[in-house]
């Protein structure tokens, strides 16, 4: 369909005003974190110049080393669970035939109606119980299987060939190998967009971390975060600072990761 | 060997399952049951049952004010930021669906608040809305308490997280759109309809069973919303933004109280599962 000139340059406008908006906060974060202090008291939208010095004085209130560190541990564990317990289940849900197939995907899917803050306190009773407070187990165990990333793969698997499989039958391809040589590799861009989207989640975490950890050693970057501020009330800079830190990763995985992380996202849960 | 190949061809399946069943049964399924079992308990402070109580727990909770009040105040956070997503979403999926130029960029920055964490957009709009040095006051010129003032937090803690839930709701949004059919854009033109006719009488019947999925998750989402009040209102002031999530922690990690949290955390359960439940039923009923 054909639009006027005018409707365009209409539509472009409002676009560039939308996006302005939308990115306000993380350039006002990041212009704060750039400031001196009569800057911020002056009440001004932009820095006079690049300075380092409050993400240095964040980097001296917090150890935001052992948070990054800490949360990349517990993000690429997470990551690799959900990858590799879903890939197993959606392979068998997909590809293999077998009594209790339904009952046992209605079960898996039943886990999506249990909302995780609903089942926080007992989950933490039992973290607790076994002794595992402060322990990156604590932190990445509850989140190694998740529903959402075996429906996914499932629909990935769903959408090969299955000649590929009734072939590698025929040729006395094992389940295993089939699994692990052709099918994985096959919907490696679907295991990208799941994994990027996992690493999003858990980098992202607060509730969880917050419970199980108790030393600053253990805690994640999202609470350290949290303790930044709650150390600095008067001085928002260090804390624009420690938010950047924290942002970075997460916003170089988005826009790396993107494409595919879209496709996937929606691929199979929209109809139309 | 035979039989033993037979045995391994019919176990086979279930073990590529048991990895996640197990990791379910543990950390979905049997929490489950103890945060039933615990909701009719009294329990000692370190969460094991004292004494099993009946249903007095949940005869408290719903006569404790506060209580009542958190659901309230859920409900009420809940139905704007749905409103105010979903729309904000639509609007934005609708502008960067033209023909223009720099498309992709704009795609990348509508979807971009998605990964960022709940914990950071927090501390940025605790800045944004300080009533001193704030920038919002300033531009404003007022002097309004955007996260003291009982009149204003919970809007202030909304518009935190709807900036945060643009980006979702965008990009389902902006994928149902191009499931459009061209032709009934076409048709529409040639009987004249205007911009917003178009997008009435097309887009919207269209795109009807994204926005029910929508609704439900966002639904979903914003009940079980906790970070951006933790950081930002500590459910204050004088408990305006005191959402359930967040009851649900003082009961049980403040007070103690794991019994009175886990009835709490029930009636949350059964709260969304209700919602869920009349969604796919409307969504049967509505879809065009």
């Amino acid at each position: 369909m054909k639009h006027s000139k005018k409707y365009i340059a209409v539509m472009t406008f409002l676009n560039i005003v939308f996006a302005v908006i939308i990115l306000i906060p993380i350039l006002y974060c990041f212009n704060v974190s750039m400031m001196d202090m009569k800057e911020i008291y002056s009440g001004s939208f932009w820095p006079s110049g690049l300075s380092l010095e409050n993400y240095k004085k964040a980097l001296e209130l917090a150890p935001f080393f052992t948070f990054i560190k800490n949360s990349l541990i517990v993000s690429i564990a997470t990551t690799a669970g959900q990858v590799i317990t879903g890939a197993l289940a959606a392979y068998a849900f997909s590809m293999m035939k077998f009594r209790g197939k339904n009952i046992l995907f209605m079960i898996m899917l039943a886990t999506m109606m249990i909302p995780s803050q609903a089942i926080i306190i007992a989950n933490y009773l039992t973290i607790a119980q076994w002794g595992l407070k402060d322990t990156y187990a604590a932190l990445i165990l509850p989140n190694v299987a998740a529903a959402f990333a075996v429906f996914n793969m499932r629909q990935a698997f769903l959408q090969l060939p299955m000649e590929i499989k009734e072939a590698a039958d025929i040729d006395g391809c094992t389940n295993f190998k089939f699994f692990y040589k052709v099918a994985l590799p096959l919907i490696k861009p679907s295991i990208g967009a799941l994994g990027i989207y996992v690493f999003l989640q858990s980098w992202n975490y607060y509730l969880w971390p917050l419970l199980v950890t108790d030393t600053v050693n253990m805690r994640t970057v999202q609470i350290g975060l949290g303790m930044l501020q709650g150390a600095e009330s008067t001085d928002f800079r260090p804390v624009m600072a420690g938010s950047m830190i924290i942002l970075l990763p997460s916003i170089i995985a988005f826009i790396a990761g993107q494409k595919q992380l879209i496709s996937g996202l929606t691929s199979g849960s929209v109809k139309g | 060997m035979n039989q033993r190949h037979k045995i391994f061809k019919t176990i086979e399946p279930y073990l590529y399952l048991v990895p996640a069943l197990v990791f379910f049964a543990l950390f979905v399924f049997w929490p489950f049951g103890k945060t039933l079992r615990l909701s009719f308990a009294m329990t000692t402070p370190l969460g094991e049952v004292a004494k099993y109580v009946g249903i007095d727990n949940y005869i408290q909770i719903f006569s404790d004010k506060e209580f009542l009040k958190s659901l309230l105040i859920s409900f009420e956070f809940a139905a704007m930021m749905v409103v105010f997503s979903m729309v904000i979403g639509f609007v934005l999926a609708i502008v960067s669906n033209e023909k223009i130029r720099g498309k992709s960029l704009f795609r990348t920055v509508y979807a971009l608040p998605m990964a960022i964490s709940a914990a950071a957009a927090s501390v940025v709009f605790m800045f944004i809305f300080h009533s001193s040095l704030g920038i919002l006051n300033k531009t404003l010129g007022t002097t309004i308490g955007w996260l003291t003032d009982p009149k204003w937090a919970l809007i202030s803690v909304t518009i935190v997280s709807v900036w945060m839930n643009i980006g979702m709701n965008y990009i389902y949004l902006t994928a149902a759109l191009q499931g459009v059919p061209q032709e009934l854009y076409e048709s529409a033109a040639m009987e004249g309809a205007g911009f917003f006719q178009k997008h009435k009488n097309v887009t919207i019947p269209c795109i009807s069973p994204t926005l029910f999925f929508l609704l439900i998750i966002n639904v979903i989402n914003a009940l079980q919303a906790y970070a951006q009040f933790k950081m930002m209102t500590q459910g204050g002031p004088s408990n305006s933004t005191n959402v359930i999530v967040y009851e649900i922690y003082q009961e049980a990690f403040i007070n103690s109280r794991f019994g009175v949290a886990c009835a709490e955390s029930i009636v949350l359960f059964v709260i969304l599962i209700i919602l869920t439940a009349l969604q796919f039923k409307l969504e049967k009923k509505v879809t065009y």
